[in-house]
């Protein structure tokens, strides 16, 4: 039998909105089985939110989204963590990512117009002590986020009845 | 004109699920929904696509031998090694067919002669009956029972067996009832076999979807695997359905003159498919094990829903099948399944397109995503409400 937090995970993370008794009836599980370890993953941390996938495009709300490298001069004890904590807690940070290669941190953010993002870049972000260098990279189309296909065909093409 | 048919074939019943399908498609209807399907819904994962692809680009559009790519067949022998425990010769024990159809077809073929006994446990899939007529044997039907979950007792293929048998054929996990056979079911079997000398086709294409213990092949069962003609493929376990790809294993002599008859039907399976199923059997074990999960899930979810609406239904561990029953409400399968389709637009496969003993039940394909599943369960509630 599969690890019961395991599928749990891997069901939830499709579709968080999953009602628990249904849960229940597809992992073969009991309803308080399934609660008592939904408990447990968020106090543990392992589950951190639960959120919507949203494509913007298709609604009237103007959202612009850019991925930033930026190079930074690690500091002495702190390494990376000091200077990605001063980046992630602008709440127009969506994530931040410690990077192999070329630069060192992934910033990806979330503005309402290309000049705000690059507002935010060149007051915030490049003025910063310990970054060296900046390349912002604006996202004009998003094929597929999270797993999820944002223009997805759902048509069955098979035959409708078959041996 | 003299009569241009040949006797035989017309006298051959066409598939009870051609009828059903004949109805749906005359509806013509986009409001039908249907649980009648026998093929995954899960695109073939793409890096098998890929591989597909790329064997195309390459220009690899040539026949290959007779009986199939050799590294093919080699990575064939490793799985049914890793995951089945037998081990097979794949210079001389492998033939790489067009689905596992071909395969059921070649392996009657080569084996049968006019007169020679086939027992085929029903309800079943299509296809066992006429390629036994067809290649001369006389099918012998053993009608498995609801109240042993639709699983072949020794005792059942014991009662059938004449002087003239020469084959069983095994088809678990099964489509359409969902029912395996564990390994002490097999054992039993086996013994029964053996003491009579018999040969088994086991069509093994729902292996990979098994939910109770990994399925056990009747071929790793002591002094069996001389007398099984193992039949596998990707289209279930793979979801490669339109790739034709089967395969079959089995003796030497079975297979050497099931590859004649390949070779003079057929020359060889498609090519392109052969390179995309080196990369399934190399890269695939997690794709299947996925597919297999969200299976899984949504057989949980039949089971239950049916159980709550008050039809029986035996809690199925293979194939994506359940097999509900509608003896309660007074009608035939074929009239439940009409209705239903008409009433509420939703199409499943009556149980006696499987075979006679499949009458007071409906086959139910669960190769659709929950949401889909949801909607069906709603109609089928529906249409149980009024009668």
């Amino acid at each position: 039998m599969e690890n019961i937090r395991e599928a749990i995970l891997t069901t939830i993370e499709k579709n968080s909105r999953i009602d628990l008794s249904e849960l229940a009836i597809r992992l073969g599980v009991s309803e308080p089985d399934i609660a008592n370890t939904l408990e447990e993953l968020e106090s543990e941390g392992v589950i951190c939110g639960y959120h919507t996938m949203i494509d913007w495009d298709k609604t009237s709300i103007d959202k612009v989204s850019a991925l930033i490298e930026v190079r930074v001069t690690p500091q002495r004890e702190e390494g990376f963590d000091r200077i990605a904590e001063r980046i992630y807690n602008y709440p127009e940070v969506n994530s931040v990512y410690l990077i192999s290669g070329g630069y060192d941190l992934l910033v990806t953010l979330e503005g309402k117009s290309l000049k705000e993002v690059s507002q935010f870049v060149s007051d915030k972000l490049s003025t910063l002590d310990t970054v060296i260098s900046t390349a912002t990279h604006f996202i004009l189309k998003r094929y597929k986020d999270h797993g999820t296909i944002m223009d997805t065909r759902t048509e069955d093409v098979r035959e409708k009845v078959s041996p | 004109m003299r009569n241009p048919l040949s006797e035989t074939i017309v006298n051959i019943k066409p598939s009870g699920i051609r009828k059903f399908f004949d109805i749906v498609a005359e509806m013509n209807d986009p409001e039908v929904i249907s649980l009648g399907v026998g093929e995954p819904d899960f695109d073939t994962p793409w890096h098998i696509r890929d591989e597909g692809i790329y064997s195309l680009e390459k220009g690899r559009t040539f026949y290959t031998s007779n009986a199939g790519l050799m590294e093919l067949r080699r990575e064939i022998c490793n799985y049914l090694k890793r995951r089945f425990n037998v081990e097979y010769d794949p210079r001389k024990q492998v033939l790489i067919t067009v689905g596992g159809s071909e395969a059921i077809d070649i392996g009657l073929r080569a084996i049968l002669d006019p007169g020679d006994e086939v027992i085929i446990p029903q309800p079943c899939y299509v296809s066992y009956e006429p390629c036994t007529i067809l290649a001369g044997g006389k099918p012998v039907i053993v009608n498995l029972k609801a109240e042993n979950e639709f699983r072949l007792t020794a005792k059942e293929l014991e009662d059938a067996i004449t002087p003239k048998t020469k084959l069983l054929i095994l088809p678990f996990p099964n489509n359409p009832t969902g029912a395996i056979m564990e390994r002490n079911d097999l054992e039993a079997i086996a013994e029964v076999i053996i003491k009579h000398d018999l040969l088994v086709m086991s069509d093994e294409i729902y292996a990979e979807l098994s939910y109770k213990e990994k399925h056990v092949t009747i071929a790793e069962i002591p002094g069996m695997k001389e007398r099984t003609i193992l039949i596998n493929g990707f289209s279930k376990a793979y979801a490669m359905t339109g790739w034709r790809m089967g395969y079959v294993c089995g003796p030497d002599a079975i297979i050497e003159q099931m590859t004649k008859i390949h070779q003079f039907a057929i020359m060889c399976a498609p090519t392109t498919s052969q390179y995309a199923a080196i990369e399934a059997l190399k890269n695939g074990d997690d794709d299947v094990e996925e597919m297999r999960r969200a299976y899984d899930q949504r057989r949980r979810y039949l089971v239950h829903e049916f159980r709550e609406i008050g039809m029986d239904c035996f809690e199925p561990f293979g194939a994506f099948y359940v097999f509900p029953s509608i003896q309660r409400f007074n009608m035939t399968s074929d009239e439940f399944a009409t209705r239903l389709l008409k009433d509420q637009k939703l199409a499943v496969v009556p149980g006696t397109a499987f075979g006679d003993c499949g009458e007071g039940f409906l086959r139910i394909s669960y190769a659709y995503s929950i949401e889909n599943l949801k909607k069906a369960m709603g109609r089928i509630r529906k249409f149980v409400e009024t009668l």
